[in-house]
């Protein structure tokens, strides 16, 4: 179904809002990583506001989607789009990090409405998106599994086990998504353990890939559509993301990988204390340009 | 010493020997009989472990993922979350071995069913070696929330094990001989994961042993019982939950304790059992295991003795302890 631009406007204003529920939630946890939450959040907008299916009030519902975050740690974009879906109360988002919170550091099964499954420790997400698309396979069902996982870690065995695994079984009733954004903590993926040519290694393995831009909602959901058409084998696309997208300051610079908003004073960034105040203005101001650009 | 629960030729010697890891397959295959939702995952391992007979029987249930246990694990939680019960299969050095934070996270903090059965465990494992002989797994299983571990006697109870874990709603963990080991259970003794099985109601000592040396224990009580010395021999299969009602009532009781355990003597049962005695009702103890060493080649008899677990060396720290019980 193509997208009119009303539409893609819808999508693209309430990405802004998760950006902002993000900066805003960093700043209230005081910890947390900045850059690659940014980053997918228009990746997630699409996912939770227009392609999976899914219940907020029904979170347990037997038809649903399966979303699994293999690289946890930017769960803060994952909170806030289902906290923008009505998993949870919007309000909530502010607990992230503290004690007694549903909002674990890393995201935790059970501990709130829509966290399929644990995540964190990098490598293990594409494994159990297998397993999971594997024995919806078993059953005869026709749930579709999601998996979100980083190019960071690429570079973990656990990860490459996975591949091998899901080209082997063709696993056809999943889609992986890769934020490939470029930047791990010490550095760009390249400098530190390079992936390239991501695009002819995944093939080799014996997938199907789809390479797009990861801020263009039309491609994203294009590229979503066309994973569930391809029968024969499982379908990987490579999402190209820009870190810390929407945050001028922030942009392409992995220093922002792991910290939030004010809580250091980073070279040609504001200073600390006024970060978070530039960052929504600036993610304000991006309203306007999306309204008036579609209008 | 003639418990109906102990198999009637305990102390013959011509008692059968099975593998533990046959009474696995087996009770594996039933698990499968059961229940629709167990399947078995093996990394390249399938006719050792004795994964075989569920992978002929189930083709459709059954998963290779070749050598990749960190995969292994992994696939498998995924599995359990949409509602499968997984059982995953290698030697024990592997999984939970190489695959330890994969258990960790995506299984016991994500509490799923998956069941992991290292067979190979101990230093019975013989001429392959210290590389292949599993002497750290329960310590490394033990201390993980939600999981329980349970070291079987014999194949028989092996077998109750496995069909009683696909039962169990949480992650649990099976070790398994590579061996062959005498069968001291019968089709009649009970099988209950957390509660230890008291095969000989003496009063002086308590001998609590699990694996294989629940087979010497008996042994050495035997000969003890001929020194007017009455052991208590306590089959105590499930390290963890820890059946600490049995283990504080041997410490009232028989006021001395002597551990016994193919595997490191830090963190096992003899530490699980010390955890419980010396926080609530402290007695002499001795425990019985490798110490702080690896294994090597060699027979696995042979090596037991090199290793000092033997009937004698039971014999002796029962001796040790009953001095300090004296004191």
């Amino acid at each position: 179904m193509a997208l009119s631009a009303q539409d893609i406007q819808k999508l693209e204003l309430k990405a802004d809002i998760i950006r902002q529920d993000i900066i805003k939630m960093l700043v209230e946890a005081k910890s947390g990583h900045s850059a690659g939450p940014l980053g997918m959040a228009d990746v997630f907008t699409a996912l939770y506001f227009h392609v999976m299916t899914h219940d907020p009030v029904k979170p347990d519902w037997e038809e649903r989607d399966r979303l699994v975050l293999s690289n946890g740690h930017i769960c803060p974009v994952w909170y806030a789009a289902l906290a923008e879906a009505g998993y949870f109360p919007v309000s909530e988002l502010k607990t992230l990090r503290k004690l007694g919170t549903r909002l674990q550091g890393h995201p935790h099964r059970g501990a709130l409405p829509g966290v399929e499954t644990t995540s964190g420790p990098l490598g293990s997400g594409l494994s159990q998106a297998c397993g999971m698309a594997l024995a919806l396979q078993m059953d005869g069902k026709k749930n579709w599994v999601w998996c979100l996982t980083s190019d960071g870690e690429h570079d973990a065995g656990n990860t490459w086990e996975a591949i091998l695994f899901a080209g082997k079984n063709k696993i056809n009733n999943l889609t992986v998504i890769i934020d490939r954004n470029n930047i791990q903590i010490d550095g760009f993926t390249e400098d530190i353990m390079p992936l390239e040519p991501l695009k002819e290694k995944y093939e080799a393995f014996g997938w199907h890939v789809i390479e797009i831009d990861g801020h263009n909602f039309e491609q994203i959901i294009d590229a979503c559509d066309e994973s569930k058409a391809i029968f024969n084998k499982p379908v990987v696309i490579i999402a190209h993301t820009i870190p810390g997208k929407g945050v001028d300051f922030m942009e392409k610079d992995f220093r922002w990988h792991g910290i939030p908003p004010d809580s250091a004073d980073v070279k040609g960034a504001p200073p600390k204390g006024e970060q978070a105040k530039k960052a929504l203005s600036e993610l304000r101001t991006l309203q306007g340009k999306i309204r008036s650009e579609h209008e | 010493m003639n418990d109906p629960h102990l198999n009637p030729k305990v102390f013959d010697e011509d008692i059968e020997q099975v593998p533990s890891r046959n009474g696995y397959g087996e009770g594996l295959v039933l698990a499968g009989e059961e229940n629709k939702n167990v399947v078995a995952l093996c990394a390249d391992l399938t006719e050792s472990t004795r994964t075989q007979g569920f992978a002929e029987k189930f083709p459709e249930r059954f998963v290779e993922i070749g050598v990749a246990e960190q995969n292994l694990a992994t696939v498998a939680s995924g599995m359990a979350a949409v509602g499968k019960i997984p059982f995953i299969t290698s030697y024990a050095m592997f999984s939970p071995g190489r695959n330890w934070e994969q258990i960790r996270t995506t299984i016991c903090y994500n509490n799923q069913p998956v069941k992991i059965i290292g067979s190979h465990a101990g230093i019975s494992v013989g001429p392959d070696g210290a590389t292949h002989q599993a002497l750290e797994d329960m310590a490394i299983t033990r201390v993980l929330p939600n999981m329980v571990v349970i070291a079987p006697a014999d194949a028989i109870e092996a077998r109750k094990a496995t069909v009683a874990i696909a039962h169990h709603p949480q992650p649990c963990y099976i070790r398994l001989s590579r061996e062959k080991v005498p069968v001291i259970t019968t089709e009649q003794t009970p099988f209950v994961i957390g509660q230890a099985e008291v095969f000989a109601e003496g009063k002086d000592v308590a001998i609590i042993a699990c694996g294989q040396m629940v087979y010497r224990a008996l042994l050495a009580a035997k000969e003890l019982e001929k020194h007017k010395i009455s052991p208590r021999v306590i089959n105590c299969h499930t390290i963890k939950p820890l059946d600490s009602k049995t283990i504080l009532k041997a410490a009232e009781q028989c006021g001395a304790i002597v551990t016994v355990e193919e595997h490191q003597v830090t963190g096992g049962l003899g530490a699980a059992v010390a955890e419980v005695v010396s926080q609530n009702f402290p007695v002499p103890m001795k425990i019985i295991g490798v110490e702080d060493r690896f294994g090597e080649s060699g027979d696995p008899n042979e090596l037991l003795e090199k290793f000092g677990l033997t009937k004698e060396a039971i014999i002796k720290a029962v001796t040790s302890v009953l001095r300090m019980k004296d004191k």
